[in-house]
């Protein structure tokens, strides 16, 4: 039989109701089969990191809080410890636990609303809104602690800005305690339903190989069996102290398959790592300060004369997310900034995830790797108002024209204006009412 | 043992806030006119917990015009005065970090439990802090 070309292409974003943010895939579609998949991105593009080079490290500092909702703990507890190695500030013992129950806390909302994200692109609403109300729990712990239910502006550089009072401890423990009691419904309502388990049982499959030669990080990683975690590869705070392991499905008795179901197991042992972490961070965490600067215009004022480069990682919710950041002494903006979302990093093992999976499952595949697409969003290139592609060539082009206008030593800088790495020029961005 | 959470869930009471009525009202403006004429009740929001961070309540007579807070709001909500060397607040454009508070060196500054601050004009009285 002769071959006859059945494979047509969906376009599917960047506006599409079926996603939550901008992005655009291309499926190649056989029948209802998907044969491949290309992705687009750069439609969420802000300019942040550019933005923050404009601004003092305090003010950075809660920009990068918004970066992405979700993690709002996790980029400013990047950003603190880049900024905290390049300028070599101490923190106190005790602000590091601190740090490390309001992460765990983030990661517990962050997963539960994953984990009802997932049920409604089942269409099983009703694990939805039962996931999110007990999500609420969480998320009043955090408002409790921070005063502000999202976006909780914790982390300083040198500390934290709050501490837990002693009156506000029996309600963390009795927070930890419900979810404890809960955790077995969840695992039930989500690992042991029939049709949750027909829908993602060996759907969106990312295999051990497939994931480590493509770097996913985070739960997406775990899923596939890699012990992955930056927790436990490149301790910082006090997780080395702690001694974290990373999750995988081989801790719930499975064999990891690197499918939807498993990044929904390692999400929910996940949670009841975070609060086991939470709970010992609460009785080992040691009496004393929890900033090394307690006045504001002395850590504005150090911040001025330190110099140096500095890199920060957490492991967030989704995955490892760091910071690079350089400083320079008399300047109180970054010189640099450099931001790393766990998305990023995740976004190749959607290429191996889609292929042979049925147009249906778009959905759950996608939500699979809780994408963050406005986190990930750094580099957009727009040329003559029209965005294009750059390619390598054009890169080298570029870089050699770059070296020309240094050896010749052209100062030909427009007043307002200054050329920038690839030979456009911008106006100077200025803030203000 | 969802389906019995479900069951037990028709005897309970809903696990939201039926805030600002029980029903749906109309229109949300006239309902709150209502209210206020005393022909309505509202039925509250949740309460804030103690160390919550509303809206930034000024001490204008203890400000002594430093403009620290200036300079770290991520915001920039704070507009200096200079001849009465004081600050205006412009709430529209606050993150509610609170940055502002805990650079204050004269205590002027202070979180307020005031969270309810929708407005349909960003220069309104309640919207600007002065």
């Amino acid at each position: 039989m002769a071959e006859t070309q059945n494979v047509y292409e969906i376009p599917i974003g960047p506006i599409h109701p079926a996603l939550k943010e901008p992005i655009r895939f291309t499926f190649q579609v056989e029948g209802e089969r998907i044969r491949g998949v290309d992705i687009r991105t750069g439609f969420a593009h802000r300019g942040i990191e550019f933005m923050g080079m404009k601004r003092n490290l305090i003010q950075t500092l809660y920009l990068s809080e918004r970066i992405c909702g979700i993690c709002s703990i996790s980029h400013p507890i990047a950003i603190t410890l880049a900024v905290e190695r390049a300028a070599g500030i101490e923190v106190p013992p005790r602000a590091q636990y601190l740090r490390v129950i309001y992460s765990e806390l983030e990661r517990i909302h962050s997963h539960l609303l994953w984990a009802g994200v997932a049920a409604h692109e089942l269409g099983f609403d009703t694990l939805l809104h039962l996931t999110w109300k007990v999500r609420e729990q969480v998320l009043d712990i955090l408002e409790e602690l921070s005063g502000n239910r999202i976006d909780y502006a914790l982390p300083i550089y040198g500390g934290v800005r709050r501490d837990v009072a002693p009156e506000q401890i029996p309600k963390v423990e009795a927070m930890v305690r419900y979810y404890r009691g809960l955790l077995d419904e969840l695992l039930d309502a989500f690992l042991r339903d029939p049709s949750v388990e027909a829908r993602t049982r060996n759907v969106g499959v990312l295999t051990a190989e497939e994931a480590d030669s493509l770097c996913a990080v985070g739960p997406t990683a775990r899923a596939s069996g890699l012990s992955k975690d930056v927790r436990q590869d490149r301790p910082y705070l006090v997780y080395g102290e702690l001694g974290v392991k990373a999750i995988t499905p081989r801790d719930y008795g499975l064999e990891p398959r690197g499918d939807v179901y498993d990044k929904a197991v390692v999400r929910l042992l996940e949670v009841a790592q975070s609060l086991d972490l939470i709970e010992t961070c609460l009785y080992e965490m040691p009496e004393g300060e929890i900033t090394s600067f307690p006045k504001i215009p002395a850590l504005l004022a150090f911040l001025k004369k330190a110099e140096g480069e500095g890199l920060g990682w957490h492991e967030a919710p989704r995955g490892e997310v760091i910071h690079y950041i350089r400083l320079e002494a008399g300047v109180e903006e970054p010189i640099a900034w450099k931001v790393k979302a766990p998305t990023y990093s995740n976004l190749m093992s959607w290429v191996p995830m889609f292929r042979d999976q049925e147009v249906a499952d778009i959905p759950i595949i996608a939500a699979s790797i809780d994408p963050c697409i406005c986190c990930m969003d750094r580099v957009h290139v727009v040329r003559d108002g029209s965005p294009g592609t750059v390619l390598k060539e054009d890169l080298l082009r570029l870089s050699r024209a770059k070296t020309e206008r240094i050896v010749s030593g052209a100062r030909l800088s427009v007043p307002g204006s200054r050329p920038t790495a690839h030979g456009l020029r911008t106006t100077d961005y200025g803030g203000g009412l | 043992m969802i389906l019995k959470t479900l069951f037990s869930q028709l005897f309970t009471r809903p696990a939201t806030n039926r805030f600002p009525a029980k029903y749906m009202p109309k229109s949300v403006l006239g309902f709150l006119g209502r209210v206020k004429e005393g022909k309505a009740t509202l039925v509250p929001p949740v309460p804030v917990p103690p160390r919550f961070r509303g809206k930034i309540a000024y001490d204008r007579e203890k400000c002594i015009g430093c403009q620290l807070c200036i300079r770290v709001c991520p915001a920039k909500v704070i507009e200096f005065l200079p001849e009465a060397k004081k600050i205006r607040m412009h709430v529209a454009r606050c993150t509610f970090c609170a940055q502002c508070v805990d650079a204050c060196p004269v205590d002027a500054l202070a979180e307020s439990p005031d969270f309810l601050l929708s407005d349909t004009d960003r220069s309104s009285a309640t919207l600007t802090v002065e």
